[in-house]
C-alpha cells in the first residue's frame, strides 16, 4: 500500500519536473546532466505506468473492505476520483497557482493585490452620477437584476401552468423548452436583429414615431433581455416542481377555515413556494455570472466578469495572471451562490408530497394573480416568437441586420455549399469545417459524459466507501464552476507537460465530459432511487460481480435516464460556447465559435442562418438518438447480452 | 470443522457510531434451518446480510464451510438469497431470471438453461418460464425468487423475511413448503423473520436477538419453555413476568408461593398463561374475560399482580368480577433472572 503510494508521489513528481523545454529545476540538470538536453514530458509509457498503479490502489483498497471488498467498484471510485483531480481540481488549483504566481516562478503577491484591489473591478461610480462601476460590481447587478426577472416571469409561467385553466398551457410549455436546444448567444443575436441601431423595431419605430435610433439595446438592458428571456425556463422548471409539490388539502384547509383564497394564496401557498423561490433565484443567478455569450455579443461597454476574462488571455494583451485572478473572483462568487443554494435545498423545502394519495384539487390562483401572470407572460410570448422567427427566417433573406429582406439562399450557401464531383463529396462552404468537428466532438463526448456520470450516480446510490460525501461534493462542484473559468483553468493547465493537449481534439471532449457529467449523474440519481437496491444485491448473491451487475440488471432498468443524460450532453456539446471558446484552435474549430466570430464581424445573416441550421441538426440528432436507445427497448430478448453503453474504463 | 456450515466470530458490524451488530458468536451446522428472530432494528437483517456478503464485518471472522470469507464480497461466495421483495429482475422472463446466476458464473447457457427449467420443475413452475414476473402471482414469483436461489446449489440459503408480502391465509402453506425444500435438497438455510409464530413453525433453532446481540439461542420448544430473560420471555409468546424473591428453595411475590430451586435473592419468573388453571372462589378477581374463540383470556388481580390467564372453551367461564383461585405447577415456572 505505502510502496503503491510513494510509486504515484514519484511519477507525478517526474511529470512536473519536465517542463515545456526541458527540466523545471535547476537542480535536476546536476543530478541527471544529460537532462539539460532536453527531455520530452510524461509519454505513453507514463501514462500506462499511472494506471497500472492505481489498478494496483484499488485492489489494495477492495482487498481492505473498501466499497464492501467489490473490486469493479473500488476501480471505478479510484480512477473517477483520479479523472476528478486530473480534469478538474488540477487545473484550478494551476490557474489559483497562476494568480500569485509571476511567469518566471517568483511569489507576486503585491501584483495580486494590485489586481484583486484594482478599481477598475470594485468602483461604485455608477451609483453616483453617471460613471461605470467596477466589473465586479456590474457582474452582481446583472446577476441579480437577471435573475430577480427571471424568477417573477418563471413564477407567472408556473402558476398559469399549474393552477389555472389558462388555455395556452401546452403552448407554454413547449415554448419553454425551446432555449435549452437554443445556443446561448442566439438570443442575444436577434434582440441586436430587433433593437439594434439598424434594428427590424428599431426602424419601425423610427419610421412610425419618429424615434430617434440609438444603441441603447448594447449594454446592460440587451444583456438583461437576453437572460431573463434565456433562464426564465429554468426558473419556470423548478418553480413548476414545487407548486406542483404542495399539497392540495393544505390549500383545502385553509378554505374551510374560512379563509379567502386572496388570504388562503398568501398564508399557505405563498411561505411554501418561498424555499422554491430561494433556488430558483440562485439558479438563474449562477446561470447569469457563468453566461459569456450574451455579454460578449451585447455588452457594449458594459463589461462583466466572463468576458473580462476572455479578453485578458484572448488578443494581444495575454495576461493569465490577471485572467487568473478574476476567474478566481468569478469562482468565489459562483461557490457562494451555490452553497447557499444547497442550504436552501437542504434545509428548507417543504416537501408536502407523502406517497399518500392526497385526494384535494389544487386551488385556482386568485383572479387578480392570475391577470398578472397573463399580463407578464404575453409579452414574453410575444417576444419569444419574434427572437425565432429571426432565427429561423434571418438566415434566408439579404441581410436582417440591416433589413434588408429580400429573400436569399446566399448564407447558407456560403455556409454550406458543397459539390458531388469526379472525386466524390467535396464540401466548399465556409461553416463545414466547425460543423464536422462540432458534430464529431459532440458524438465523442455524449456516450463518454453519459457513461462517467451514469457510472458516478450508481457509485454515489448503491456502494458505501469511506469518503462519499466529499466525492459527491467534487462531482456537483465540477457543474458550478463558471465554463470560463473551466476554459482559463485548462488553457493555464494544459499547454504545458505533463499533460500537453492544447489544441486537441481530446481537450474539447474532456472538458465537455467533465462539465456536464454532473447532469448525466443526477438524471441515473433520480432512476436509481426507484428501482429497489434488492435487485442488484440479488444480481451480487449469484455471482455476478460489479462490472455484470451495472451491465445485466441497473442498465436495462434505468435506459430512460441513459436516454436523457445523452441527449442532455449532446445538445449542451452542440451549444456550449463558454469553456470552448478557449480551447478551439485552427484545426479544430467548434460551431459555436465560428458562429460567435461572424458576430463579431458583424456578419448576422451568416451567424443566423448557421444557427438554424445547428438546431435543426440536433433536432435530428435528439430524434436519432431516440430511434436507436427506443429500438433496444423493443428488442428485450436480445439485451440479455449486454447492451447499452458499455461504462467508462 | 466438517459439519459447520457458518461460524461467526466475535462479529461487530458498525455504521459510523451506531452498532448494528455487537459482538456476536455463533455456528450453524451443515443442514440446519436457524432463524434470527427478534424486533425491528435488533439487527438480524444485518447478520444475514453479513453471511449473504452484502455487508463486511467491522470486526471479527464470517467463516462459511471453515473457510474465512469476511473479506470477500456477496460476488465471491456461494449462497442463495431470497429477499423481502423478491428482487426479481423485471426485464427477464423467469427461465432467464433462474438461469442468470449459472450463467453469470460463466456456465454454458444450454446447460444453465436446463438446470434452471429442472428446478422450475421442482418448485411447481414447470410451463411458467417465458413468463415476465410481472405477470406472475405473488406465490408465484415467492418461488422463482426460491427456484433462483437454490439453482447453484449454495452452501447456504438465505432467506430475508420471505413471507412478508405472501397473503397472511397462504403464509402456513408457503413457509412448510419452504421447510420441505429445504429438507429435500439438504441445504443449510438462514432464516429472518420478526414473527416468532413464523419462527417457531419453520426452525430446527432459533437466534433470539435484542440490540445488536444474542439474547438466547435455542431450539423452539427450549425458547418457549425455558426463556433465559424477560425479553425472550416476553417476545416469544405471552409471558406473565413475576418480580419477587427467592430464599431457600422458594419463590415468594405476595402471596404467591412456589418451590424454585436456585441462588436466594431477588428473582423474576416467568409463567405461560396456559400453565395457570383457575377454580371458582378464593384471594384473586377476574378483572376482565375475552372470548377469543378457541379460548378465552382472563386478566386476573392477584396480590402480586395482574396476570394473564388463557383457557380453553370446554372449560366453564368465569364472569367479570367473580373470586377465583390460581393454580401454578412449579414445573411451569422458568427463572429468568
Amino acid at each position: 500500500m505505502v510502496l503503491v503510494v510513494a510509486s504515484m508521489a514519484l511519477l507525478v513528481g517526474q511529470g512536473f519536473a519536465v517542463g515545456l523545454n526541458g527540466p523545471n529545476w535547476p537542480g535536476i540538470v546536476a543530478l541527471f546532466p544529460a537532462a539539460a538536453e532536453g527531455q520530452t514530458g510524461l509519454g505513453w509509457g507514463g501514462f500506462i505506468a499511472g494506471l497500472a498503479l492505481l489498478g494496483l490502489l484499488s485492489e489494495l483498497l477492495a482487498a481492505r473492505g473498501f466499497c464492501r471488498g467489490e473490486r469493479f467498484a473500488s476501480g471505478a471510485v479510484v480512477i473517477i476520483v483520479a479523472l476528478l483531480v486530473l480534469f478538474v481540481f488540477f487545473p484550478i488549483l494551476k490557474l489559483g497557482s497562476a494568480a500569485f504566481i509571476s511567469p518566471d516562478g517568483g511569489f507576486a503577491l503585491v501584483e495580486f493585490w494590485g489586481r484583486l484591489s484594482a478599481p477598475e473591478l470594485w468602483r461604485l461610480n455608477c451609483f453616483q452620477g453617471t460613471g461605470r462601476c467596477g466589473v465586479v460590481i456590474n457582474t452582481v447587478i446583472l446577476g441579480t437584476l437577471a435573475a430577480l426577472l427571471a424568477t417573477l416571469l418563471g413564477l407567472a409561467l408556473a402558476m398559469l401552468v399549474a393552477r389555472t385553466n389558462f388555455r395556452l398551457k401546452r403552448t407554454l410549455r413547449a415554448i419553454s423548452i425551446l432555449p435549452i436546444i437554443t445556443p446561448p448567444f442566439v438570443v442575444g443575436v436577434a434582440i441586436i436583429v430587433l433593437f439594434g441601431r439598424t434594428g427590424v423595431l428599431t426602424q419601425l419605430g423610427a419610421d412610425i414615431f419618429d424615434v430617434r435610433p440609438t444603441r441603447w439595446v448594447y449594454g446592460l438592458p440587451g444583456i438583461l433581455m437576453a437572460q431573463v428571456l434565456a433562464f426564465a425556463p429554468v426558473t419556470f422548471l423548478v418553480l413548476l416542481g414545487t407548486l406542483e409539490a404542495i399539497n392540495p388539502t393544505l390549500e383545502e384547509a385553509s378554505t374551510t377555515l374560512g379563509a379567502r383564497p386572496m388570504k388562503t394564496f398568501l398564508t399557505v401557498t405563498w411561505p411554501l413556494l418561498r424555499p422554491g423561490l430561494a433556488a430558483a433565484f440562485l439558479l438563474a443567478f449562477i446561470e447569469s455570472l457563468a453566461d459569456f455569450g450574451n455579454p460578449l455579443v451585447l455588452g457594449g461597454g458594459y463589461e462583466v466578469l466572463s468576458t473580462k476574462i476572455f479578453f485578458a488571455v484572448v488578443g494581444a494583451r495575454y495576461d493569465l495572471g490577471n485572467a487568473a485572478t478574476l476567474a478566481m473572483i468569478l469562482l468565489s462568487l459562483t461557490l457562494v451562490a451555490f452553497w447557499l443554494q444547497m442550504r436552501w435545498l437542504g434545509n428548507k423545502s417543504y416537501v408536502t408530497v407523502t406517497g399518500k394519495s392526497d385526494a384535494g384539487l389544487a386551488a385556482p390562483v386568485p383572479q387578480v394573480i392570475k391577470v398578472a401572470a397573463i399580463a407578464l407572460i404575453v409579452p414574453w410570448v410575444a417576444f419569444t416568437i419574434g427572437v425565432y422567427l429571426i432565427v429561423v427566417g434571418g438566415g434566408f433573406v439579404t441581410d436582417v441586420g440591416r433589413l434588408d429582406l429580400s429573400p436569399t439562399f446566399s448564407h447558407i450557401v456560403t455556409a454550406f455549399s458543397f459539390e458531388f464531383g469526379e472525386n466524390g463529396l467535396r464540401l466548399y462552404g465556409s461553416a463545414w469545417d466547425s460543423m464536422i468537428t462540432t458534430l464529431w466532438v459532440s458524438a465523442i463526448a455524449a456516450p463518454l459524459t453519459t457513461a462517467i456520470g451514469i457510472l458516478t450516480a450508481w457509485l454515489v446510490a448503491r456502494q458505501d466507501f469511506a469518503g462519499k460525501k466529499a466525492f459527491e461534493f467534487g462531482t456537483m462542484l465540477s457543474f458550478a464552476i463558471p465554463g470560463t473559468v473551466v476554459g482559463v483553468s485548462y488553457v493555464a493547465a494544459f499547454n504545458v507537460p505533463p499533460v500537453d493537449i492544447t489544441g486537441t481534439m481530446a481537450i474539447l471532449v474532456i472538458c465537455f465530459m467533465f462539465r456536464n457529467m454532473p447532469v448525466g449523474m443526477r438524471a441515473g440519481m433520480a432512476a436509481l432511487s426507484q428501482i429497489d437496491r434488492s435487485m442488484e444485491e440479488a444480481s451480487q448473491t449469484m455471482g455476478a460481480g460489479g462490472l455484470a451487475t451495472l451491465r445485466n440488471v441497473v442498465l436495462p432498468l434505468i435506459r430512460p435516464a441513459i436516454f436523457t443524460a445523452l441527449v442532455y450532453s449532446f445538445v449542451t456539446a452542440m451549444t456550449a460556447v463558454s469553456a470552448v471558446i478557449f480551447l478551439v484552435s485552427a484545426r479544430h474549430n467548434m460551431a459555436t465559435a465560428y458562429i460567435m466570430g461572424r458576430v463579431e464581424n458583424g456578419e448576422y445573416a451568416l451567424a443566423i442562418a448557421y444557427s438554424a441550421v445547428l438546431m435543426l441538426v440536433m433536432i435530428v440528432c435528439v430524434v436519432l438518438i431516440q430511434f436507436v436507445v427506443g429500438q433496444r427497448r423493443l428488442g428485450r430478448r436480445k439485451e440479455l447480452q449486454g447492451a447499452g453503453p458499455a461504462p467508462a474504463e | 470443522m466438517s459439519d459447520t456450515a457458518i461460524e461467526f466470530v466475535n462479529v461487530i458490524k458498525r455504521y459510523g457510531s451506531a452498532v448494528a451488530v455487537d459482538d456476536i458468536s455463533f455456528s450453524i451446522a451443515k443442514g440446519e434451518l436457524v432463524t434470527f428472530l427478534g424486533p425491528s432494528g435488533c439487527g438480524k437483517t444485518t447478520s444475514l446480510r453479513l453471511i449473504a456478503g452484502l455487508e463486511l464485518p467491522s470486526e471479527g471472522q464470517v467463516l462459511i464451510g471453515g473457510r474465512d470469507v469476511s473479506r470477500d464480497p456477496a460476488s465471491e461466495r456461494n449462497v442463495g438469497m431470497v429477499f423481502q421483495s423478491y428482487a426479481l429482475f423485471p426485464h427477464m422472463n423467469v427461465l432467464d431470471n433462474v438461469s442468470y446466476g449459472p450463467v453469470i458464473r460463466g456456465g454454458n447457457k444450454a446447460e444453465a438453461q436446463a438446470k434452471a427449467r429442472e428446478i422450475l420443475e421442482q418448485v411447481g413452475l414447470a410451463g411458467l418460464q417465458d413468463r415476465l414476473p410481472s405477470e406472475l402471482s405473488g406465490g408465484q414469483q415467492q418461488r422463482v425468487a426460491v427456484a433462483r436461489a437454490i439453482v447453484q446449489q449454495p452452501e447456504v440459503l438465505l432467506f430475508d423475511e420471505p413471507l412478508s408480502n405472501v397473503d397472511a391465509k397462504l403464509r402456513r402453506k408457503v413457509r412448510a413448503e419452504i421447510r420441505d425444500l429445504q429438507r429435500r435438497f439438504g441445504l443449510t438455510a438462514v432464516y429472518v423473520t420478526h414473527d416468532q409464530e413464523e419462527a417457531l413453525a419453520v426452525s430446527d433453532r432459533i437466534i433470539v436477538m435484542q440490540s445488536g446481540r444474542i439474547a438466547q439461542i435455542g431450539t423452539p420448544q427450549d425458547l418457549y419453555d425455558r426463556p433465559a430473560t424477560p425479553f425472550v420471555a416476553d417476545f416469544i409468546g405471552d409471558a406473565n413476568l413475576i418480580d419477587g424473591t427467592v430464599q431457600g428453595g422458594h419463590f415468594r411475590a405476595a402471596d404467591l408461593e412456589l418451590v424454585l430451586a436456585g441462588h436466594d435473592g431477588p428473582a423474576t419468573v416467568s409463567i405461560r398463561p396456559e400453565r395457570i388453571t383457575l377454580q371458582t372462589g378464593g384471594p384473586s378477581k377476574v378483572l376482565s374475560a375475552t372470548y377469543l374463540g378457541s379460548r378465552t383470556e382472563y386478566v386476573i388481580e392477584t396480590g402480586a399482580g395482574e396476570l394473564l390467564v388463557s383457557r380453553p372453551i370446554s372449560e366453564p367461564a368465569m364472569p367479570n368480577g367473580s373470586a377465583v383461585s390460581l393454580h401454578i405447577a412449579s414445573s411451569d415456572l422458568t427463572r429468568v433472572r
